[in-house]
């Protein structure tokens, strides 16, 4: 969107340009630190300390980023195919929901190599079906995804409301959350992993829903820049008009999108139900999929930059957590705060310092000729 | 056992005040929307706009500072939307989205660094807030058959904003058809060239309209805290500016079948509430959360083309360039 001839180097653009606002945003809350009578500075130093300065805060930080990679994706995919699926929220919960409802059927009877396969297929299904009907009503009615996908949200939450209080509840119980799983349906966590190579690392919530991230990365990256699949979400997402020239078929490609989007947003399920809480509970996306889309535009929709993105946000969710712990005044929301204030820097604020670049280098420019 | 027809009152009674909010905010939305640019972030205009409110009453113990303050606030939202979506040509779903996001920590954060009860405010004593009016007659209207209970129960008894928000009605219809402001307002969303080569300001036009979405939402926000409620407390808009924004495309961008849709969906949800624990013979309880969840899927059907076809102003969600160099 760049406005004039002045154009930014590649690297400006890529790497100086998303730094930018993220610290523009870093200031605003600072500034909200600030209004609130604490020194901003400590605040950054617990934060880090408490993401980074320990092994136990590291495992935590990269559990964290494992939801954000998963909703990044998810976004970054839709994004490509020129649709904004907002609804990560609802497809993560309801792919939480799958996974729980095939681990409470099979726990006792399957053992974990079966269950695993189960689970990651099921929590990719359900989100999937979950993104297909407003796919469909997209592509073939003609309803704005943006409106449907965040219908959906809610209806997803009403939905598990319903299940959690009248079907999963045991009964006499106050709580409205399932049985837990039997040991057979619980992902290994990384410290147990590394605890049989003689590595001793303390417990946290960190699984083998890691590798899944990763390989879910690769995955996408192969598929949208490798792949004629790939090739022609990306031309449906440029140019409809020269996708049909071409004799592509826009609406089924903006239907296999959305489910595919939905089905990494599900895979939030596999690491928060199957990983980490071994039942289905109220609430367990708390915002991913929000996040999700500031990480993929953070990350330029790209799996590279949505890893980046996604340690950031898992180090500001770890250590909103420790600031909130060691300065009681800011709360944890402070967090959300933060998150907000990423998106607008990063999302619709996004070329807020460009013309500000822009004249710096063509200063520069001026200078070296 | 209270008889059918007062029953129907009490409910009407609640719709009204259920429904206050979604009409002040679906109208807001109306007033964006219409100018071209999308509003996903009436909840959080209303959410912020209502920590305003109850924050200001608790420390003035005026309403009516309450009640600017929350304006203030929604208004200051709505500008930042109004920059990112009109001046830096941002994208509107990501900046309403953002505001959403913002407004629900910050109101958070400020309450409990304020006033250190959890992100609650301190309770409201009644000269700090709207309370019920009774219009005049209201008493001695009651021995009146039939009119006389309608008039006393469903007509007087609301505070001043669910009148408000009844006024709006007309007024949006109003300004948005009969006024040479409204006819700018939709020849912005529907064709902004076009308005642009009769010389009307695409930028400044959409601005305003942005700003009266703040106003709007403001007010809706102060009812939420300091009208039908005596103090804020955390995500109290619990999705409202949603259901208003699914009114107001319900009412296919238009003001009085988005009051309809509004009062259509607070009726659902005055229902849900007296429906609670409820047995029907052979069918058993019917879900809370499907009656809750209705208007969501009710526009969704609608979106679908199932029940007439909602189409939206044009130029809604394009950022307008003027000079194409």
């Amino acid at each position: 969107m760049s406005q004039s001839g002045r154009a930014l180097p590649r690297w400006a653009d890529i790497g100086l340009l998303p730094l930018i606002n993220v610290a523009l945003a870093v200031m605003v809350a600072g500034l909200i630190v600030l209004a609130i009578g604490e020194s901003p500075w400590k605040a950054v130093r617990i934060m880090i300390a408490g993401a980074l300065g320990s092994p136990e805060g590291i495992g935590y930080t990269l559990y964290y980023s494992m939801n954000f990679v998963f909703t990044g994706l998810a976004v970054a995919v839709a994004f490509h195919a020129g649709l904004f699926n907002i609804g990560g929220e609802g497809q993560a919960y309801i792919g939480g929901l799958g996974v729980g409802l095939a681990m409470l059927a099979f726990d006792g009877e399957l053992p974990f190599v079966l269950l695993l396969p189960i689970g990651l297929v099921v929590s990719m299904a359900f989100g999937a079906a979950w993104a297909f009907i407003p796919a469909y009503l997209q592509a073939h009615r003609g309803s704005h995804i943006v409106i449907t996908t965040i219908m959906f949200n809610f209806i997803a939450a009403a939905v598990m409301v319903y299940l959690l209080v009248n079907v999963f509840t045991a009964p006499g119980s106050m709580t409205p959350e399932s049985r837990k799983f039997l040991e057979a349906a619980h992902l290994p966590m990384v410290h147990e992993l590394m605890a049989k190579l003689g590595i001793k690392m303390p417990f946290t919530p960190l699984n083998i829903s890691l590798f899944v991230a990763l390989l879910a990365c690769f995955g996408v990256w192969g598929f949208l820049w490798h792949t004629p699949w790939g090739y022609e979400l990306r031309t449906v997402g440029y140019s409809e008009k020269a996708a049909i020239y071409a004799g592509m078929r826009p609406k089924r490609v903006v239907v296999a999108a959305l489910c595919l989007s939905g089905a990494l947003a599900g895979l939030v399920g596999l690491n928060e139900i199957m990983g980490v809480h071994h039942r289905i509970f109220l609430n367990f996306v708390a915002g991913a999929g929000f996040t999700g889309i500031a990480v993929a535009l953070m990350g330029r929709n790209h799996p590279f930059g949505i890893v980046l993105a996604s340690l950031l946000f898992g180090v500001i969710q770890q250590g909103g957590a420790e600031l909130s712990f060691d300065i009681p005044s800011i709360t944890r929301e402070m967090v959300v705060v933060i998150q907000g204030l990423m998106i607008l820097f990063s999302g619709a604020l996004a070329h807020l310092a460009r013309p500000f670049l822009e004249a710096v280098f063509a200063l520069r420019r001026e200078a070296v000729a | 056992m209270i008889d059918a027809f007062t029953l129907l009152l009490l409910t009407v009674d609640a719709t009204l005040r259920v429904a206050t909010p979604l009409i002040l905010c679906a109208m807001a939305g109306l007033f964006s929307e219409r100018s071209g640019v999308i509003d996903i972030g009436l909840e959080g205009k209303m959410l912020i706009a209502a920590f305003a409110a109850a924050a200001a009453a608790a420390v003035s113990g005026s309403a009516w500072v309450a009640l600017g303050a929350a304006i203030l606030a929604s208004c200051a939202f709505a500008l930042v939307h109004g920059f990112a979506c009109i001046s830096q040509r941002g994208d509107q779903v990501v900046s309403g989205v953002a505001i959403n996001i913002l407004a629900s920590g910050l109101t958070i954060v400020m309450g409990v660094a304020w006033f250190q009860r959890g992100g609650q405010t301190p309770p409201l004593a009644p000269e700090a807030r709207f309370m019920p009016i009774d219009l005049p007659g209201a008493k001695a209207a009651f021995d009146f058959p039939v009119l006389g209970p309608i008039y006393q129960e469903v007509v007087s008894g609301h505070n001043l904003l669910v009148y408000l928000a009844l006024a709006t009605v007309p007024l949006t219809h109003w300004i948005v058809f009969g006024t040479r402001f409204g006819l700018r307002l939709r020849a912005v969303g529907e064709s902004p060239q076009a308005a642009d080569t009769a010389g009307i300001s695409v930028a400044w036009l959409r601005y305003r309209a942005v700003l009266i979405c703040g106003v709007l939402a403001g007010i809706a926000g102060a009812y939420l805290s300091i009208a039908q409620n005596a103090a804020f407390s955390r995500e109290m808009s619990a999705g409202q500016g949603y259901i208003a924004l699914a009114a107001m495309i319900f009412g296919k961008w238009r003001p009085w079948p988005a009051f309809g849709a509004c009062l259509l969906f607070g009726a659902l949800d005055a229902v849900a509430i007296r429906l609670q624990g409820v047995k029907f013979e052979g069918f058993g309880e019917v879900p809370v959360q499907f009656i809750q969840a209705l208007p969501y899927v009710l526009t969704v059907i609608l979106l679908a083309g199932f029940i007439g076809k909602a189409i939206a102003p044009k130029a809604i969600g394009v950022p307008y360039l003027k000079d194409r160099t």
